[in-house]
């Protein structure tokens, strides 16, 4: 059966439907990461868009549980230039049709999808539909003028309704959920850690009230300009307790001390950004997914500095505190889709934990 | 950590002679690190004995000694020059030896020379088994279950203890030497003895045996402050158990979830982290296809075939920032080369599928044994870029240029059922094929999985082309169809077949219907950012990029295509130096190729490059997209001037010679009628067309005669043959024989084979130089030892030569170059064969004669007269104080089953340069660089068998062999068995075979010089090679020491060290 994507520019891509029927409105972005198909479909921070994979191959190795990042896909539409309709592998429970069928997640293949690439790389990041049904094109590019794809708030539609805790036996740490993967729950609890996850508008007092030793802010989806009241609370968290983001976590983090954030023109999404930390000097290839980034002139006075920056494009890659157990950086650790190389960060937390910890006592003890 | 300011001058070793395992690709990363270190102002030095490569030219490197690359060599070079530090990482196994063995021999701290990049402790720990197997266990990465050993017995007793199957790995050898499965004990044992000898150390590691496990490969970079990053991993078609440079492998890996990939990647960070490589690295890995159990199976710490590989198919180059790293940058201060503007640390996304497909020389070796293990047998590969794997591999087998252009293979149908299972389960060079046949045959994909360990991703994608195709078959043309199979990149060619119709037809009805490619771009960014490299492949998809427009007229030049016997490196260097005059002359240099080894496909050297099949229709392609002046087809070895007639005929125009005039240079016919009107004489021949009219044929003209099928399946069988006899079994094993397929006989001709290069431009010849050969004709020109100036032409013959090269020349309206062999006897002087086109002795040429012959020959073809270039006509004037030798080298070590005796049809795979003051002093130097022994002490026993003819003949060498402080043998009163088991036993240091002209392949013969060769014996099939081999050997025994000189530099360097 056929499908097209319609871009908001007018754009428009015909080729094979799989997956679900029917039309589903995101905003169209790419990645390039060339493995980790499942692990992107399930990330809650695609949540409201239409993921375009650069590699043309998609599906070849099936999907299995293990690759889930939540409970299912969160994505809008998925586009590729080919799906495996048999994959190979030992784990390899369904292929990609039938998972996105189940989901009701609408797909296209069979599309150049560097041509599409391109025409995001170029507009920046644009409003789509994907379609099976037989509606004008016409249509569909006026609604996607009047803002059809947009969402509003989407941490809302992914985070934890309920807390969540997943016992250890080491430090105590408050997950705020605004749609986090899988991945950080598994780096922070593999490590032993207690950890509990919470809603993402949970207050501060809510938070401290639970006496952890670390919070950590997760990524998800969204403008981070629209979470006033999620800002509001971890300004209430900073210098209380040791703060850990991640991605939109860390676009939150820098909000609440006062920096700015905007758009990027197509996002940072693949497995291959190459990120450099200025205290060591040391590169790394992260994992990456985000539309928004923290301003880089927007710094000052915020008690903030860099820490990191992408060698790409310069941008702001981590951030810490110059007076406060802080830190985040903007890409992901956990990986899932992507390179391991910055698991240490995870170490760091926990240090920064054991050390505000015994400050703590410390202070007590005078 | 900038550019170290410590340094100034820099040492760079090559990988010598074009052999099995070590090809081109050390060609092309040597260029790139040379280049790397003169962007940088250092002076680069640089040794090599290949004077084929492009490394070796002036432009990349300030000071080249074509020297035999032998640690006593370099060590005098070192001492003469001094330089600040050494890079032994771009040259191969060959370049890492050496720098291992100045090192123990205390050369480099003698001289005070630094090795830069990876350090020597480091490639150790590498290369050593077992430092490496302790070191990987130290960091936690799994290794199979091995133990070093040094004989039978130990590792008889391994593998009752671990069980069989066992695999063995000797130390220190290229392409998997003397290495192999043993399914038994007693394979065991052959297998371990023949390791045994093939390693420098005589020791061989045996290892339980992962054959079956998916094989990936991982290209890492490293530098000095341990930033690391993957160019790219690469998983094989086959798997383990067939060598990777044998394998069919695709980039990246498409059978790995995100989770294998992490884990392979994550380890291979470690392990180069654990080495302490500073600069690329290669590390190769088995992974269950069952779990997530791998292991590791060799590193190698430095850039090889694969990072090659890599560099073409992300665009990222890997020697060339290794080559930075060396000298002391850290990775993200080194300038992305491709987006010019972000850093070098970055890991490039690919938005298509990489199919790389090796080329065997079973064509040419009829005999060899093609199976497929451990050893390494391909001579060279093909690469293909496409959107898909079945885009991708359809592109890369036409790209073989082995006469298919799908998974048929003709003859496949009539093979029995058994046959085909044992050979999907004992890989072989036609294995692919034979896949494609059992899918036809509807066996499942399952059977083929089971049969063959392929994993079912690749099989269920062979399924559908071949699917496709019978789609075709079926229901004929349709828009749809042709669509999809277009969309696999099925060519027309196949189309047409499966149709019923000729190619022309499916051209013209693609058309009809809209279905063209478009071409898209190598960016190593999947599009991410705006990147301008001018690399592009070609695809059935909608979006056409990079526009061709050109303010610059424009020449297409064609490429030679993958490395095979017969045409290798030499041509590559041609294409190279040609797009430089092209470029220089004004004109915008576009290629097409597709060998990933090479120069010519490095998207700096050309205006723009289409890594695409040299077939007609994608050349076509090119054509209509870029509308370029002409084509140029006389670089490109055989495969370009292929090419020239069907072009032509489709009214592209030809620039250089014109077809009609290569045509009357290659038709045996009109080739004859043009000699016959210049009256130049050539050996009588004649043609038939019955198998019965042969021995008539051959009476008339004389025996012994030259015989060739002008069509053979498999193999080119020319033969001299001497009598009846011989003929009489020639012809029952010929191919087909009949009114299109007819057989061509010569007389043959004994005497000296003199070859030449000439460059015309239509009117005016010059000709660079004469070259003679050592070896009589009937030992094929590639396969000769020449020599240059000639020794012994008279003046008259030389003046003849001239002027009959100029006369053929002009008759032919040569423009641009011209490659002509002769035959002379006491008499005359014959013309064996004109190639209207560049050739294997251009390179070698033009250096040693310093005429840049590549450039004049390539501005003659775009219309500069040799007078505008102010250039004389005739013979160019030969030096009287120096002599250059060229000495083939073989490969027979890894092609067990080919009969090493040198005939009409070409063996070698390389070759390396000789120079000296004298004949015999540059075949001294020419030898020791092929790698033929020079040592007094310990034994030295010539066994000798001969024919009584031979050795009437030859009575009077044979006696002064003593004085070569050599013990003559006689082995003919000798079992075979007791030969090869003294050769075995390191009883015999030469062997001599000559048989004249009796070429029956006796089994006694074979038997013994195969265990020769398995033992680096040298064996001497011709009396010429081993009278040069003598006169080589007396200057040795000389021990005086021969100056070595510099290519760049006026004078010549001497350092009192005694030789040997
Ligand atoms: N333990 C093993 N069991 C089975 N096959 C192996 C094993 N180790 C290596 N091989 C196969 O042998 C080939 C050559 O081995 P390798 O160590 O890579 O030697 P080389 O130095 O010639 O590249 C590999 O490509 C792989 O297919
Ligand atoms: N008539 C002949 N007499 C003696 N040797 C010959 C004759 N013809 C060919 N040869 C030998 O055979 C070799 C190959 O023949 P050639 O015609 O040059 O074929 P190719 O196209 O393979 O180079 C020559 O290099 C020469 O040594
Ligand atoms: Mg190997
Ligand atoms: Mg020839």
């Amino acid at each position: 059966m056929c499908a097209r994507l319609i871009l908001e520019n007018g754009a428009v891509f015909e080729g094979r439907s799989f997956g679900a029927d029917g039309e589903s409105f995101g905003e169209v972005v790419f990645t390039t990461g060339m493995t980790g198909y499942q692990e992107i479909l399930t990330d809650p921070s695609y949540c409201g868009q239409i993921v375009t994979m650069t590699y043309p191959l998609i599906g070849n190795y099936g999907v299995h549980p293990d690759h889930q990042e939540s409970k299912g896909p969160q994505v809008r539409g998925f586009v590729v230039r080919e799906f495996a309709e048999l994959p190979s592998h030992w784990k390899n429970q369904e292929n990609i049709d039938s998972y996105l069928k189940a989901a009701g997640i609408v797909g296209l293949a069979d599309i150049d999808t560097r041509k599409l690439t391109k025409i995001i790389r170029q507009s920046g990041t644009l409003g789509g539909v994907i379609t099976t049904l037989d509606t004008p094109t016409a249509d569909y590019v006026h609604r996607l003028q009047s803002g059809a794809h947009r969402i509003e708030r989407p941490v809302y539609e992914v985070t934890a309704t309920d807390t969540e805790h997943h016992p250890g036996d080491r430090l105590r740490v408050i997950a705020i959920d605004y749609g986090m993967k899988r991945g950080i729950l598994r780096s922070l609890h593999g490590r032993g850690l207690d950890v509990t996850v919470v809603p993402a508008d949970t207050t501060a007092e809510d938070i401290l009230e639970r006496k952890p030793h670390g919070v950590f802010l997760s990524n998800g989806p969204g403008d981070p300009e629209e979470y006033g009241e999620l800002v509001g609370h971890i300004k209430r968290l900073i210098g209380q307790v040791p703060l850990f983001g991640i991605c939109l976590g860390h676009q939150l983090i820098a909000k609440a001390c006062g920096a700015r954030t905007e758009r990027l023109p197509f996002g940072h999404r693949g497995s291959n950004h190459p990120v450099k930390d200025l205290l060591t000097g040391h590169c790394v290839i992260t994992s990456q997914n985000h539309g928004y980034v923290v301003q880089d002139d927007s710094l000052v006075g915020t008690g903030l500095e860099v820490t990191h920056i992408n060698l790409n494009d310069g941008s702001i890659e981590g951030l810490q505190h110059t007076e406060h157990p802080c830190f985040s950086v903007q890409y992901h650790p956990e990986a899932r889709p992507g390179p391991t190389d910055s698991d240490e960060l995870f170490d760091r937390f926990m240090k920064m934990m054991k050390a505000f910890g015994e400050e703590e006592r410390d202070a007590l003890a005078i | 950590m900038p550019l170290r300011s410590d340094l100034r001058k820099v040492l760079v070793i090559g990988s010598g002679p074009i052999a099995i395992g070590q090809s081109a690709e050390f060609d092309y990363a040597g260029t790139q690190a040379c280049q790397a270190l003169q962007e940088e102002g250092l002076e680069v030095v640089l040794v090599n004995s290949n004077p084929a490569t492009i490394m070796t030219d002036n432009a990349v490197a300030d000071r080249v000694y074509l020297e035999p690359l032998t640690p006593e060599t370099v060590a005098r070079i070192l001492r003469a020059e001094r330089p600040d530090g050494l890079l032994a990482t771009f040259g191969g196994q060959t370049g890492l030896n050496i720098a291992v063995e100045l090192d123990r021999m205390g050369v480099l701290e003698e001289v005070g020379v630094e090795v830069l990049g990876t350090s020597l402790e480091a490639i150790m720990k590498a290369e050593d088994r077992e430092l490496f197997r302790s070191l990987m266990h130290r960091i936690g990465e799994p290794v199979p279950e091995s133990l070093s050993v040094a004989s039978f017995e130990q590792a008889q007793a391994f593998a009752q203890e671990i069980g069989l199957p066992i695999i063995v790995r000797p130390a220190y050898t290229l392409g998997g030497t003397g290495g192999g499965i043993a399914e038994d004990m007693a394979s065991l044992q052959r297998i371990v003895e023949q390791g045994v000898q093939a390693s420098p150390i005589g020791q061989v590691l045996v290892e339980r045996s992962i054959a079956g496990f998916k094989e990936v490969e991982y290209e890492v970079i490293r530098d000095s402050g341990n930033n690391r990053i993957v160019i790219c991993n690469m998983e094989n078609f086959d798997p383990v158990g067939v060598h990777t440079g044998d394998s069919i492998v695709v980039a990246p890996s498409q059978t790995l979830s995100d989770g294998d990939y992490q884990l392979l990647r994550t380890s291979s960070l470690n392990i180069v982290e654990a080495i302490g490589i500073e600069g690329g690295c290669n590390v190769q890995f088995a992974l269950d296809p069952h779990s997530d159990q791998y292991y590791l199976i060799e590193v190698n710490p430095r850039v090889s075939r694969s990072s090659a590989l890599a560099s073409k198919a992300t665009g990222y180059p890997i020697a060339k920032i290794a080559a930075k790293i060396a000298i002391g940058y850290a990775l993200d201060e080194i300038r992305n080369p491709v987006t010019g503007k972000t850093s070098a640390f970055f890991e490039p996304a690919l938005d298509y599928v990489v199919t790389k497909i090796p080329r065997w020389p079973f064509d040419k070796f009829a005999d060899a044994d093609r199976r497929l293990s451990t050893q390494m047998k391909a001579t060279g590969e093909v690469m293909a870029i496409e959107r898909t794997f079945e885009a991708s591999l359809l592109k890369a087998i036409r790209s073989l240029e082995i006469g298919l252009d799908s998974l048929d293979l003709p003859g496949t149908d009539e093979l029995e059922e058994r046959e085909i299972e044992r050979r999907l389960g004992q890989a072989d060079d036609e294995r692919l094929f034979l896949l494609g046949e059992a899918l036809r045959r509807e066996w499942s994909t399952e059977r083929l999985h089971d049969l063959s360990g392929i994993d079912l991703w690749f099989l269920n994608k062979l399924e559908r082309i071949v699917r496709t195709v019978q789609g075709i078959e079926q229901e004929g043309l349709g828009a749809n169809r042709v669509l999809q199979a277009k969309r696999m990149n099925v060519p027309d060619t196949a189309i047409a077949r499966a149709a019923g119709l000729i190619e022309r037809d499916v051209r013209e009805f693609r058309k009809g219907v809209g279905v063209r490619p478009v071409y898209k771009m190598v960016d190593t960014c999947a599009a991410e950012f705006d990147a301008a490299t001018p690399y592009y492949y070609s695809t059935y998809e909608e979006e056409e990029e990079g526009s061709p427009t050109s303010d610059r007229p424009k020449c297409l030049i064609l490429g030679s295509g993958p490395i095979r016997i017969g045409q290798g490196i030499e041509f590559d260097y041609c294409t190279v130096q040609a797009i430089e005059a092209i470029k220089q002359a004004g004109y915008e240099a576009i290629i097409i190729n597709n060998n990933p080894e090479t120069v010519s496909t490095d998207f700096n050297t050309s205006d723009r490059l289409y890594f695409e099949p040299l077939h007609l229709e994608d050349v076509l392609h090119v054509i209509e997209r870029e509308q370029p002046e002409g084509v140029i087809v006389q670089f490109g070895g055989q495969t370009a001037i292929n090419l020239a007639a069907p072009l032509a005929e489709l009214g592209v125009r030809i620039i250089g010679t014109q077809v009609d005039d290569i045509d009357r240079a290659e038709d045996r016919e009109r080739f004859d009628r043009l000699l016959a009107d210049l009256g130049i004489p050539r050996p009588l021949g004649k043609t038939f067309y019955q198998k019965e009219q042969a021995l008539k044929v051959a009476e008339e003209l004389g025996y012994p005669v030259v015989v060739r099928p002008s069509y053979v399946l498999g193999g080119r069988a020319m033969e001299v043959v001497s009598n009846e006899r011989e003929l009489l079994r020639y012809m029952a094993k010929a191919a087909q024989i009949n009114e299109d397929h007819p057989v061509l006989v010569d007389r043959y001709i004994s005497g000296i084979e003199v070859e030449v290069d000439a460059i015309s431009d239509g009117h005016n010849v010059l000709v660079p130089g004469i070259m003679e050969h050592v070896e009589r004709a009937g030992v094929h020109s590639g396969d000769s030892i020449a020599v240059y100036p000639p020794q012994r032409l008279s003046e008259e013959q030389k003046r003849t030569i001239v002027d009959y090269t100029t006369r053929i020349a002009q008759a032919l309206q040569v423009q641009g170059i011209v490659n002509i062999q002769y035959v002379l006897d006491d008499e005359q002087v014959y013309v064996i064969e004109v190639n209207p086109r560049s050739s294997r002795t251009v390179p070698w040429l033009s250096k040693i004669t310093r005429v840049p012959i590549l450039g004049i020959a390539t501005r003659a073809l775009l219309g500069q007269s040799l007078l505008e270039q102010d250039l004389p006509t005739g013979l160019w004037p030969e030096p009287t104080d120096r002599v250059d030798v060229k000495v083939p080298v073989f490969s027979f070590l890894k092609l067990i089953g080919v009969d090493s005796t040198l005939g009409p049809e070409m063996k070698s795979t390389g070759e390396v340069i000789g120079r000296g003051r004298t004949l015999d002093e540059a075949l001294y130097n020419g030898l020791l660089a092929a790698g033929f022994p020079f040592v007094q002490r310990g034994r030295n026993t010539l066994l000798t068998l001969l024919s009584s003819e031979v050795r009437e003949e030859e009575e009077g060498v044979l006696e002064q062999v003593s004085e070569l402080g050599l013990a003559l043998q006689e082995g003919d009163s000798l079992s075979t068995d007791e030969i090869v088991q003294q050769i075995r036993s390191g009883g015999v240091q030469f062997l001599l075979t000559v048989h004249n002209r009796q070429k029956e392949k006796s089994t006694r013969l074979m038997a013994i010089r195969e265990a020769a060769i398995q033992r680096g014996v040298p064996v001497f099939t011709s009396f010429d090679t081993f009278r040069a081999y003598g006169a080589a050997r007396r200057i040795f025994l000389r021990g005086v020491e021969l100056p070595i000189t510099c290519m760049m530099a006026a004078t010549s360097v001497r350092q009192p060290t005694s030789v040997g």
